[in-house]
């Protein structure tokens, strides 16, 4: 460990290479992290199920480029859209019966979502890792001292577009508006006309969309299995923890930094504990920021 | 106790039975039927012994999850570390000591320090994360169960991703499977003991009143960090303690699967609590005993699909029945009440109810 700190002081184009992947993959963190606080804001309920959703999307925009040699980034929107389908279909079966109830019924019902996709998609996808090779070139900048894989570049455009369109549609759209003032008070967006029920379901279907967009990615940059989703979970959880719900910007903030954190941690830790490293800093994250609250006999809620 | 003195007594209604039944015969019968039972059903030894493991682990979780209101969904934490700890003590003991060394020497020392780890640790976590409420404790400990699990697959001393294997069982030392079913039958007797005190007493109500108010507790001068933390402490034992036996019982630790199954037994022990009933001593335990039936049914007839029959039972317990056995049970006797109070069956039941509420 000492050794890789030393390699990472003694050659800055090192922790060069590892801070801009690290941006680059945080932009495809945040966008997921974007839906589960659009969900928590508008229905408090914190989407367990979010990491198997991105897994779904990636696997859906993989069988259709292998299977029927789909252009990936046309898989990538047609996998969002059947996740819309996907998500409206779960909220009406089951979210919808426990929005109005406890935090731990909501949390216990999504895992429930979870377990049930990952084990289907076991059965359906296969447990094989996979990956989704789009062909693009490996740029080499600074004379060969950095080497950037393009689909990482193309990554954060896409993340950054379709954060983006959801932003600019929440501000102007109808639906978004109606979305955004059941965020702020449901009773009285219900009083002014507004159909909450279908709010929540477009919130819980553009979600999924969202995730299938990140999944797509993930598939692109890395490799997806079934049961890979509970990281993806943790990792949009504690940027909307850091960023706080509500806050577009924070979010794209602390997605960037958790992606620059994760790489250079899984650098100098070694990467068996990269996954380890996200799940510590979820708990140290959340410990570090109760304690400054309970100074002021406050408690995070 | 006004209502209901004069009318007989139905014969389940065990209260009524003279004392030394009650306080003599049915313990002793209870007793011997619990020892007998593996000598009468030789072949389902492990299923009976996972079926104490399981009442272990739902009444761990109902201290914190059901009496006191703290959904935790890493209590799987201090199971895998009372496991690997253990596991390292028999390890080191017997290498040192070599053949001489005594198995159950080792087990015993292993799982009372892996215990007293697990307090500790308890004791160290409680405090801080016992503080956060709703969505944000719930997913801390869900994070700490899973960070247990990928740390302990990043140390190469306890055989990292691929596990470690537990010393042996002696062969001279009798069956193996028997001797893991007494042992976990007088961990889960001990913790049943265990928690009815602490539940009869001030400690349950403290508990009781954290769940109900915690601003309120608090207000009233009553320590909640203490309470919550010495609550989540005393479950940290008794998992301790079951996860040195389960090490030893499986034979072999994996970090995942065995040791930090945060997605299996972190669940089922939720599963069986919301079962059987939360927050009351008897419930876990009549869940335990109908989850554990009901996987076994599950993972013997779905096979491939188990995960997915459990996800629905879960998506059903959650959504239809978040009371479980005993609040349904509690459910319909308090509406029958009400019915008898507004149609006495005889019209004398309704006066003598009347009588006694203004005594």
């Amino acid at each position: 460990m000492m050794d890789n700190i030393d390699l990472l002081v003694s050659d800055p184009s090192i922790l060069l290479q590892l801070l801009l992947d690290g941006l680059l993959i945080g932009s495809v963190f945040a966008l997921a992290a974007y839906g589960m606080a659009m969900v928590w804001g508008v229905m408090n309920i914190v989407n367990v199920a979010q990491g198997e959703f991105v897994i779904l999307g990636g696997y859906i925009t993989y069988y259709l480029w292998r299977e029927i040699g789909m252009y990936p980034f046309l898989a990538t929107l047609l996998a969002a859209i059947v996740l819309f389908v996907v998500g409206w279909v779960l909220y009406r079966l089951v979210i919808a019966r426990v929005v109005d109830r406890d935090v731990f019924t909501s949390v216990l019902a999504t895992f429930g979502i979870s377990i049930v996709l990952q084990q289907l998609m076991n059965e359906g996808f296969g447990a094989d890792y996979v990956n989704l090779d789009t062909g693009m070139t490996i740029l080499s900048l600074f004379g060969g001292e950095i080497d950037l894989a393009l689909i990482k570049v193309v990554s954060f455009v896409v993340s950054l577009i379709a954060g983006g369109v959801l932003a600019v549609f929440l501000r102007q759209g109808r639906l978004g508006q109606a979305i955004r003032a059941t965020a702020q008070h449901s009773r009285a967006a219900r009083v002014q006309g507004i159909d909450t029920g279908k709010v929540y379901a477009m919130t819980y279907g553009l979600n999924c969309s969202l995730c299938a967009v990140t999944g797509a990615l993930v598939v692109m940059i890395w490799t997806i299995h079934p049961f890979a989703g509970l990281s993806y979970t943790v990792r949009s959880f504690l940027i909307v923890v850091v960023a706080g719900v509500g806050n577009l910007a924070g979010v794209v903030v602390s997605g960037l930094g958790l992606g620059a954190a994760e790489q250079t941690a899984g650098f100098v830790f070694g990467s068996e504990f990269q996954l380890a490293f996200i799940f510590v800093l979820l708990v140290t994250v959340l410990v570090v920021r109760n304690v400054r609250l309970q100074r002021r006999r406050e408690h995070l809620q | 106790m006004g209502l209901g003195e004069t009318a007989e007594k139905p014969i389940w209604h065990v209260h009524s039975w003279p004392r030394w039944i009650r306080y003599f015969l049915l313990p002793l019968l209870g007793v011997v039927l619990l020892v007998a039972l593996p000598h009468l059903f030789p072949d389902r030894v492990t299923f009976l012994a996972d079926l104490w493991a399981m009442i272990i682990f739902a009444l761990t979780w109902d201290v914190v999850g059901g009496q006191m209101g703290y959904n935790s969904f890493g209590n799987i934490f201090f199971f895998g570390v009372g496991m690997y700890v253990c596991a390292i003590v028999q390890k080191e003991m017997l290498e040192t000591a070599g053949e001489s060394a005594d198995y159950f020497l080792a087990l015993g020392l292993g799982a009372g320090l892996g215990a007293l780890v697990c307090i500790v640790l308890a004791a160290l976590l409680g405090s801080v994360i016992l503080g956060m409420r709703g969505h944000y404790f719930a997913v801390c400990t869900l994070g700490l169960g899973v960070a247990g699990a990928e740390i302990a697959a990043g140390i190469d001393y306890i055989g990292a991703g691929s596990g470690m294997s537990v010393p042996l069982y002696p062969i001279d030392a009798g069956n193996q499977e028997r001797f893991f079913y007494y042992c976990f039958l007088v961990l889960a007797l001990g913790a049943l003991f265990f928690f009815r005190r602490l539940y009869a007493g001030r400690f349950g109500l403290v508990l009781n009143a954290i769940r109900d108010d915690e601003e309120k507790a608090e207000s009233m001068g009553l320590r909640t960090t203490l309470h919550k933390t010495l609550a989540w402490m005393s479950a940290a034992c008794f998992l301790g303690l079951l996860g040195a036996g389960i090490g030893n019982q499986s034979g072999y630790i994996d970090p995942r699967d065995v040791a930090f199954p945060a997605s299996t037994f972190g669940i089922y022990m939720i599963l069986a609590v919301l079962m059987g009933g939360r927050g009351t001593l008897w419930g876990p335990v009549l869940g335990s005993f109908v989850f554990h039936v009901a996987k076994e049914f599950f993972w013997t007839e779905f096979l491939g699909w188990n995960r997915v029959a459990l996800g629905l039972l879960i998506l059903f317990v959650v959504v239809f029945a978040p009371g479980g056995i005993l609040g349904w049970v509690q459910d319909r006797r308090r509406r029958l009440d009400e019915e008898e109070v507004e149609h006495p069956p005889d019209g004398e039941g309704g006066v003598s109810f009347a009588q006694g509420g203004a005594q």
